[in-house]
């Protein structure tokens, strides 16, 4: 093996997942649900997990975020093994990962508790507006839409300024409509702040639409299939050959046939 | 028997039969004074029946009421009323629930939260908590008056330990029952300790936590009349006892009704605390 660079060299992954496997024990058998998961992340990257329902991509998330740990095999980020959550990799959940008893403003300022106060104000002010809630400061989370609960969630997230973010089926709970929408809304923010960004979904539109990268995951338990790369600027045309392609190819990888 | 009460009980239930034909609902508090209406002629019916004529030495026959009528409970009631007696026994009668009831918050909430966060806690104490909960605070009363002697001590005793087991094993739940997604926000955003307790277990059981207590407060209410009956001199459960070995019964009532109203005082002022802003998304809202 030639010489390793220094941590946090272009050439270093930001992300290290080094034959994760994962095994639930049940009460009579094992439940396989990881197998032997191999995958490299770089810097600024945006790589979709792609999956069947079940198939135990949120099992990877919360290994690689920390909140599990990883029957065999291990996670490093910035060349440091994972031991737990950390305030630099934020996670976005599905739903209700914001506080219902706190109101939209002090959601936001969550992870800024350690600063002083007028630079608390001064962060959560921009990203408040930044995903587009001014005027919604004092309101309650069970006040507001989905979309905007999951804006939240975000403006929450990004206010940390985390080097890496999680993000588990984000956009499952909404109508298709808002989720177009924050799928723009989550690129405009990654081209402007370029953090790392894993994202779990089922969605194969929301892959192609999103990621550098699709990471194909099989069936329980789950081996990557395939790694797709998606070589189409942003914005991307939805109408254009290539996206068809790809498409076709992540159909066909899953196992099922779009063509009905 | 008298045919008014009879007659009164008869066309309030037709008003209610009515009043769920109509399409545009009646004032909110017509259904309830028919349902008031109706306990109220039951109740005279009830004491007619119990009433009986006495003949006595010089001919002459007597009606005796072995069980007072709401008019003469009314009538009875005019005068403590009205010179303050019966506002002194609540008062009393308050201020140990107050005691009692803050006890138990103070005691039971700390406990049920820390019960309810670490398993190990929950297997040493649930047991215990669950064994002691089903003996009634009645049955305590010797050991009331053998350790605080027949003073507001043993009443008070005996109010906190009717409140303090509903008030540990709804917060245990409460907090068993809050989602892990909650959890794991807080600690990715570094809160750990008592933070964490503070800014995320506390308030998001905060809504199951207020439940129990409005349960409690209702079980520790209850629990009154039988903890003055310990040698007090005010509160309207010492009332009840003191009317009764009187043989005013119509004050006994009273004393009853008294006791009701304040209890829906009681749950009212409770439930206030569930429009609070930060518990508010606990409560489904039920149409009335």
């Amino acid at each position: 093996m030639t010489e390793r660079t220094a941590p946090g060299a272009a050439s270093d992954p930001k992300v290290r997942i080094a034959d994760v496997s994962m095994v639930f024990p049940r009460k009579h058998d094992e439940l396989h649900v990881l197998d032997r998961i191999a995958l490299d992340v770089k810097a600024g990257e945006f790589v979709c997990i792609l999956g069947v329902s079940g198939c135990g991509k949120s099992t990877l998330l919360n290994i690689v975020g920390g909140f599990e740990v990883p029957t065999s095999g291990s996670v490093q980020i910035d060349g440091k093994p994972v031991t737990g959550p950390d305030p630099r990799r934020v996670f976005v959940f599905q739903e209700y990962g914001i506080f219902p008893w706190a109101n939209v403003w002090d959601n936001v300022a969550l992870g800024l508790r350690d600063k002083p106060r007028d630079e608390q104000a001064r962060i959560t002010r921009h990203y408040v507006d930044l995903v587009g809630l001014t005027g919604f400061e004092e309101t309650f989370p069970n006040e507001l839409s989905g979309g905007m609960r999951q804006r939240v969630a975000l403006a929450r997230a990004l206010a940390v300024s985390p080097d890496v973010v999680f993000m588990d089926e984000p956009l499952g709970a909404l109508d298709s409509l808002t989720r177009l929408q924050m799928r723009a809304e989550i690129l405009r923010l990654w081209q402007r702040e370029r953090m790392t960004i894993l994202f779990v979904t089922h969605d194969v539109d929301e892959t192609i639409q999103l990621a550098d990268r699709i990471v194909v995951m099989s069936p329980r338990p789950a081996r990557i299939t395939e790694i797709v790369n998606v070589p189409l600027a942003h914005p991307r045309d939805i109408g254009s050959p290539e996206y068809g392609r790809i498409k076709n190819r992540l159909y066909e990888l899953l196992g099922v046939s779009h063509a009905i | 028997m008298s045919w008014p009460p009879i007659a009164i009980a008869l066309v309030a239930i037709g008003l209610m039969f009515v009043a769920r034909r109509l399409r545009d609902p009646w004032p909110k508090w017509l259904l309830p004074l028919a349902t008031g209406v109706v306990f109220v002629c039951l109740w005279q019916i009830g004491a007619e029946s119990k009433s009986y004529w006495v003949h006595q030495d010089d001919g002459t026959a007597r009606l005796v009421w072995s069980s007072p009528t709401p008019g003469q409970t009314a009538l009875d009631m005019l005068q403590p009323l009205s010179d303050g007696t019966i506002l002194r026994h609540s008062v009393a009668s308050l201020l140990r629930i107050a005691a009692g009831f803050g006890l138990a918050c103070a005691i039971g909430i700390p406990l049920g939260l820390w019960a309810g966060w670490s398993l190990r806690t929950f297997q040493a104490i649930n047991p215990l908590v669950q064994a002691l909960r089903p003996i009634s605070p009645i049955a305590w009363i010797a050991f009331a008056i053998l350790w605080f002697g027949v003073r507001d001590g043993s009443a008070i005793f005996l109010i906190f330990l009717s409140s303090v087991f509903p008030i540990v094993t709804g917060t245990i739940t409460a907090v068993r029952a809050i989602p892990l997604i909650y959890v794991r926000s807080a600690q990715n955003f570094g809160l750990a300790g008592l933070e964490l307790f503070r800014r995320v277990v506390f308030p998001a059981a905060l809504p199951q936590i207020i439940t129990s207590l409005r349960i409690a407060l209702g079980i520790a209410w209850v629990v009154i009349v039988a903890a003055e009956m310990i040698a007090v001199d005010s509160g309207l459960g010492f009332l009840i006892t003191d009317s009764r070995n009187a043989g005013n019964y119509a004050r006994v009532a009273g004393a009853m009704i008294c006791i009701g109203l304040i209890g829906i005082g009681l749950d009212w002022s409770v439930r206030q605390l569930e429009t609070l802003e930060s518990v508010r998304w606990g409560f489904r809202k039920i149409q009335s």
